[in-house]
C-alpha cells in the first residue's frame, strides 16, 4: 500500500508545480494519496531561530505522521464511500480533518520559512507591504498582533496572516489543532502560518512560546507570501 | 506518602464541601493558614490564594521513565504559571475566595468557557496528574478496582488498550481519564432519569485542552496528560511510547483505588441526601393539604367527606 519511501523524490520532481499539496501519488485504484514534501533548505539552515533538531523532527516525524495517517484515512474513506457505508464515512471525518489539516498546514509552513541568506526575515515590499501598512498601520504592528494572538492561543493551533480574496483585505486569524484556515472562512487564503503547537518550539524554547514567536520572524519568507498575495490581489 | 496522608488529614474535613468535598481534600485549595495547621511542607506561597503544590515525590524520582528535566519544566514552569495566572485573574472578583473546584465549574459555564477556566482547571488537572503517578508504579490494580475494571471493560488488558488508544487519538492537547460515572448520561452532564446500579460504572474519556470530567459530574480516578509538553523532551513525537511508559512504569494503582473508594462513598452520600430531600418534599406537601382542609372546614369538601 505505502510505496512511498523510494518514490518520494521522484514524485516530488513531477509534482514540483503542485503548490501546497506536496507530492501526489496515485494508487492503483485511482485514489490520490500524498507524500511528504521536501524542504527547500537544510534542517540546520534556519538556526538559531529554529534549531536543526526541531526542523528534522518536525518534518520527518510529525509532518510524515500526518501524511501517513491522512493516506490511511483516505483509503478507508474511499472504501466506505464505494460501499455506501454512511456511518463509516461520518466516523472518518475527524481523522481526515486532523491529519489532512496537518498535512495542508505544514506544507504551507515550510514555504513560509527561508534561511536568512535566502531572504528570510526581509520585510515585504510591493503591494503586500502597502496592504500591511494600510490594514495594520505597520509591519511591526502586524507582528505584535500575530505574536499576541499566537501566545494567547490555548492548547494547540496556528496563527495566520491571510487575505480575504473576496474583500481583498488582510486578516489575522487563529485556528485550533490542525484545522486549516479555510475552516474560518471559505474566502480566506493563507499567506503566513505560524505553528504554535508545542512540538514546533518546545525542545528549544520550552514553555516560552513568546520567545519562539519573537524569533521566528527572522526567518519568515515574505517573498512567498507576496507571491500568493499578488495572485489573489493582482 | 503525601497522597494517602492528605486523605485522612484534618485538611480533608476542613475543606469538605458537599458532593465534591471529599475529592478536593487532596486538592490545592488551602489557605496559608490551613497549610500551617496541616504542617505540610509545600513550595513557598506565591500569593495569598492558591499555592503550587509539589508532586508527592522528588522531581527526579520518576527517572528514567519521566525525566527530571521534564518534570522541572512541567511542574516548575507550566503548572506554576497556571497558579500564578489564576491568582492574578481572580483578585477582586467573585471568584476570589471560592474553592478551586467551584471556580472550575462556574467558569466552565456549561461549555461557554470563561477566562479563569483554563488556569483553574489546569491547576486541578496537574495536581491530579502528579498524584496519579508514583516511583516504581505500574503493574496491575487489585481488589474492588480490578473487579470493576473487569466488569466494565472485560479485562484489565482491554481497559489498558482502550486507555492507550484514547490517549493516542486525543487530537491536539488534552487529557485522558479513567472516571467513575454515576447517574449521568453520556452526553453533556444530563442526569439519568432512571438511575440504576448498573449505571454506576467506570469509563475512559478524553477531554481537550483544560477540560476535565468534573464538568460532566463524573468522578475522576486516573489521568494522563497528553499535551506535548508532557512528553516532548523525553519522547518527541512518540506519544504511544510515552503512554506505554506511563501505564507500565508510573501509574499509582493504590491512589486510583483510594479515589474509587472515595467516589463510591460520595455517590452513596449523594443518593442518601437525594432521598432525604425527596422525603422532606413529600411530607411538606401533605402537611400543607392538612392545613388547608382545616381552614376550609365549612366548604363542600368537608361536607362531601
Amino acid at each position: 500500500m505505502a510505496f512511498r519511501p523510494l518514490l518520494t523524490r521522484k514524485t516530488l520532481a513531477c509534482a514540483a508545480g503542485l503548490g501546497s499539496n506536496g507530492g501526489i501519488a496515485t494508487s492503483f485504484r485511482g485514489l490520490q494519496t500524498f507524500t511528504l514534501p521536501d524542504l527547500p533548505y537544510d534542517y540546520g539552515a534556519l538556526q538559531p531561530a529554529i534549531s536543526g533538531e526541531i526542523m528534522q523532527l518536525h518534518h520527518q516525524k510529525h509532518h510524515q505522521a500526518y501524511v501517513t495517517n491522512y493516506n490511511k484515512a483516505l483509503e478507508q474513506l474511499h472504501d466506505a464511500i464505494s460501499k455506501g457505508d454512511a456511518p463509516a464515512v461520518v466516523k472518518l471525518q475527524s481523522a481526515i480533518k486532523f491529519n489532512g489539516g496537518g498535512h495542508v498546514n505544514h506544507s504551507i509552513f515550510w514555504k513560509n520559512l527561508a534561511p536568512i541568506q535566502e531572504g528570510g526575515g526581509e520585510p515585504p515590499k510591493g503591494s503586500l507591504g502597502w496592504a500591511i501598512d494600510n490594514d495594520f498601520g505597520s509591519l511591526d504592528a502586524l507582528v505584535q498582533k500575530m505574536n499576541a494572538e499566537g501566545a494567547a492561543l490555548q492548547g494547540s493551533g496556528w496563527v495566520w496572516l491571510s487575505v480575504d480574496k473576496e474583500l481583498k483585505k488582510l486578516v489575522v486569524e487563529t485556528t485550533s489543532n490542525q484545522d486549516p484556515l479555510v475552516t474560518k472562512g471559505p474566502s480566506l487564503v493563507p499567506l503566513i502560518g505560524i505553528d504554535v503547537w508545542e512540538h514546533a518550539y518546545y525542545l528549544q524554547y520550552k514553555n516560552v512560546r513568546p520567545d519562539y514567536l519573537k524569533n521566528i520572524w527572522k526567518v519568515i519568507n515574505w517573498k512567498y507570501a507576496s507571491e500568493v498575495y499578488e495572485k489573489e490581489c493582482p | 506518602m503525601a497522597a494517602t496522608a492528605s486523605i485522612s488529614s484534618p485538611c480533608a474535613l476542613f475543606s469538605y464541601q458537599g458532593f465534591r468535598g471529599a475529592l478536593i481534600s487532596t486538592r490545592t485549595f488551602q489557605t496559608t493558614e490551613s497549610q500551617r495547621q496541616c504542617g505540610r511542607a509545600v513550595a513557598a506561597p506565591i500569593s495569598a490564594k492558591f499555592d503550587l503544590k509539589p508532586p508527592p515525590y522528588p522531581l527526579d524520582a520518576l527517572e528514567p521513565h519521566m525525566s527530571q528535566d521534564t518534570i522541572s519544566y512541567h511542574w516548575g514552569k507550566h503548572h506554576r504559571g497556571y497558579v500564578e495566572n489564576l491568582n492574578m485573574q481572580i483578585v477582586g472578583t467573585d471568584l476570589d475566595g471560592m474553592s478551586l473546584e467551584d471556580i472550575i465549574i462556574l467558569s466552565y459555564n456549561k461549555g461557554d468557557i470563561l477566562p479563569a477556566f483554563n488556569n483553574a482547571a489546569q491547576i486541578w488537572n496537574h495536581d491530579f496528574f502528579w498524584e496519579s503517578m508514583v516511583p516504581n508504579g505500574g503493574g496491575k490494580p487489585s481488589g474492588d478496582l480490578l473487579e470493576l475494571i473487569e466488569r466494565d471493560f472485560g479485562s484489565f488488558e482491554r481497559f489498558s488498550a482502550k486507555f492507550r488508544s484514547a490517549a493516542c487519538t486525543q487530537f491536539g492537547s488534552g487529557w485522558v481519564w479513567l472516571a467513575y460515572k454515576a447517574n449521568r448520561l453520556n452526553v453533556g452532564n444530563a442526569i439519568n432519569p432512571h438511575p440504576s446500579d448498573e449505571d454506576k460504572k467506570l469509563v475512559v474519556v478524553k477531554s481537550p485542552n483544560a477540560v476535565n470530567p468534573l464538568v460532566w459530574d463524573y468522578l475522576p480516578l486516573l489521568t494522563i496528560d497528553v499535551w506535548e509538553h508532557a512528553y516532548d523532551l523525553d519522547f518527541q513525537s512518540r506519544r504511544a511510547d510515552y503512554v506505554s511508559m506511563f501505564m507500565e512504569k508510573l501509574v499509582s494503582w493504590e491512589t486510583v483505588s483510594a479515589r474509587l473508594e472515595m467516589a463510591k462513598a460520595q455517590v452513596a452520600e449523594r443518593e442518601r441526601e437525594e432521598e432525604k430531600r425527596k422525603y422532606e418534599e413529600d411530607n411538606e406537601s401533605s402537611s400543607n393539604e392538612t392545613v388547608e382542609m382545616y381552614l376550609d372546614g365549612e366548604t363542600e369538601d368537608s361536607e362531601a367527606e
